[in-house]
């Protein structure tokens, strides 16, 4: 169990992190969640002790991370950047880790077999590929067989088969009882894996929920409707006491009604429809709206102004 | 958008139902579902120098630069030892052991390096991240690569100071050169070795500061260099007491104390420049333990 409280970081000026509280569970796949520099990473580092928080507090179990006396049987980590010199093998690079937390030497072939890397376990690092230096990352992650594990962007860079594979093993994890933590900026990939989702943006907490609810609250169904006589058509709905929310291609959005019904508006008032169709919103749209949201609610605290098209700056000045 | 959390899923674990003692955690307690059948061991120092005891023999770059070293100190000693046997007939009363400083001088210059890699390397791989989550007691990793680097450096320093000194008696026999005293050879042997294996420490210590393999190992040849380069540039006679002491106290000067104690009359001699150094690697260890301790990985 992994416990942040008011987890803050700050480098300089910039807030990386701003006040995360949430709890990370055993037994289930927990997703981290956010846009490109939410601040992902650095929680994760500051949950490994690496970086120092400036305020708020993370304990593994109750304990701080640097007071665990026995820290890779605690948690395994693959980090974003790989954290393995290019001039020392495979084997030697597990040796290593294995004896500072005197970890029996067995181990190392153990996971180097579980990772599939036995065959090149005494060539240099550096001339892993992508996939394999993954592989080699989680192969200490899993050294100590540690009741908690955390991932950070696993999948960047790996072909199908490689992906299937850290999905496969996520889960199998989790489902031992394991604490399994994984960042990704890709709603779809938390989809197929996660049990629980912690969403950021901004290094704000966004959401903190079961994926099954997160699937009911934002599996948004709705109508497009397209029209040339989009100001009656407008009328008409309005008049029927249906708000449609216009889209950025010239058609409109409806929520909460049929297009069957639409349908039979619009004939009713003769209107010239090009488009009648149900759609459902994907859960990555539902993921860019959630932090979208948090970007705007940022840009614009308290001044209603109109937001800011991108670009405006530098053609003003 | 935020809600409370789900009661913890306790369905999806078969493997984990199925564990020999492996307890099933209420909801809210505080203790994770899986046990591990490792053993748990406190980990001591002794666990962290077995580790980087790994590390340092299973790179090549240490042995790139080891054998750099001994190449120097016996090339060079050797080389010396065999001119002057063959064009001089009167070593005037010297003591044969003061022809392996040269060797030992530029072998310095891999110590340097390899002190500085031993720390600062692992900033520019990424593997202190990797080393720090194992062992997060920063000042134990600190401890145990100083550990594992002085005892290397000293023990490859000894063994190439002693046989060259062997080699340079054994040349310069019936030279009139002078019979080395017991002193003699423990400053040219023990005292020396200790000197260079503190000069890699301290340059170990800068490593880990500075966080930059190149930039920490031209700070550190810069100090051995610097004090004398500037001191043979002042001609003014009002800087001459600068000019002298930058000349006693500069490392090449404190490491010919080793081999002759009377070099100058006044600065440092005997075994000075030992505790000099010492003084300063113990700073640098101390400066690079408290910046370790306050700044991210
Ligand atoms: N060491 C650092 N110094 C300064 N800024 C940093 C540092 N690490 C991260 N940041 C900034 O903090 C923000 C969060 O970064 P990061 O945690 O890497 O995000 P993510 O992993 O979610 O993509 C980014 O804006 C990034 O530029
Ligand atoms: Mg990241």
């Amino acid at each position: 169990m992994i416990e942040l409280e008011g987890l803050t970081k700050r480098y300089g000026e910039k807030v990386a992190v701003d006040r995360l509280t949430f709890t990370v569970r055993p037994g289930i796949v927990t997703g981290f969640l956010g846009p490109n520099g939410a601040g992902k990473s650095t929680t994760m580092r500051m949950i490994l002790g690496l970086d120092r928080p400036t305020a708020g507090d993370v304990r593994i179990d109750g304990t701080h991370y640097d007071r665990l006396k026995d820290p890779l049987t605690y948690i395994g980590a693959l980090l974003e950047a790989k954290g393995v010199h290019p001039g020392r093998s495979a084997y030697h690079h597990l040796l290593c880790l294995a004896q500072s937390n005197k970890i029996p030497r067995r181990r190392v072939h153990e996971v180097l077999d579980t990772v599939g890397l036995t065959a090149v376990a005494r060539k240099k690092a550096k001339g892993f590929s992508l996939g394999m230096g993954q592989r080699l990352g989680i192969a200490a992650a899993l050294l100590g067989d540690p009741r908690i594990l955390m991932f950070d962007e696993p999948v960047n860079g790996l072909d199908p088969e490689g992906i299937h594979w850290i999905r496969t093993l996520m889960k199998s994890l989790a489902a031992q009882g394991r604490t399994v933590f994984v960042s990704s900026h890709l709603m779809s990939e938390m989809a197929l894996t996660a049990d629980h989702l912690v969403v950021i943006g901004q290094g704000r907490l966004l959401a903190d929920t079961s994926m099954a609810e997160f699937i009911e609250h934002n599996s948004r169904s709705y109508v497009r409707v397209r029209s040339p006589q989009r100001e009656r058509l407008l009328d008409v709905l309005h008049q029927a006491g249906i708000t449609a929310v216009e889209n950025g291609n010239g058609s409109l959005e409806v929520d909460g009604s049929k297009a069957e019904y639409i349908g039979e508006l619009a004939a009713r008032n003769q209107l010239v429809l090009h488009e009648l169709s149900s759609q459902q919103a994907s859960l990555e749209e539902a993921f860019m709206r959630l932090t979208a949201e948090s970007v705007e609610y940022h840009a614009h605290s308290g001044a209603p102004e109109p937001r800011q098209q991108w670009g405006d700056d530098w053609r003003r000045g | 958008m935020s809600t409370p959390p789900p009661p913890m899923p306790q369905t999806a674990a078969p493997d984990w139902q199925a564990a020999p003692g492996a307890a099933y955690p209420a909801p809210g307690s505080t203790h994770s579902g899986y046990h591990s059948p490792i053993p748990v061991v406190r980990t001591h120092l002794g666990h962290a120098i077995a580790s980087e005891w790994t590390k340092i023999k299973s790179v090549r770059s240490t042995m790139w630069t080891l054998g750099v070293f001994v190449l120097l100190v016996v090339g060079i000693g050797l080389l010396t030892g065999l001119v002057v046997s063959g064009s001089d007939p009167d070593a005037g009363g010297e003591s044969p052991l003061s022809l392996g400083f040269f060797g030992l001088l530029l072998g310095g210059m891999c110590v340097i390096t390899l002190g500085v890699l031993t720390t600062a390397s692992e900033y520019g791989t990424g593997m202190i991240r990797t080393t720090m989550v194992a062992c997060p007691s920063r000042g134990r990793v600190l401890a145990a690569k100083a550990v594992v680097f002085f005892l290397l450096a000293f023990v490859v320093t000894l063994v190439c100071a002693t046989l060259i000194g062997f080699l340079h008696v054994a040349l310069l026999e019936g030279h009139n050169a002078k019979e080395p005293s017991g002193e003699e050879w423990l400053k040219g042997t023990v005292g020396i070795s200790l000197y260079l294996a503190l000069l890699g420490t301290l340059s170990l210590a800068v490593g880990s500061i500075i966080r930059h393999s190149a930039g920490a190992i031209t700070i550190m040849i810069g100090a051995v260099l610097a004090p004398l380069v500037i001191a043979l540039f002042m001609f003014s006679s009002s800087l001459q007491d600068v000019q002298q002491a930058l000349f006693e106290y500069s490392i090449p000067n404190q490491m010919s104390i080793f081999y002759a104690n009377s070099l100058s009359e006044s600065g440092p001699s005997g075994w000075d420049p030992l505790w000099i150094m010492l003084v300063a690697t113990a700073a640098a260890l101390g400066g690079a333990f408290a910046l370790l301790e306050k700044r991210d990985v």
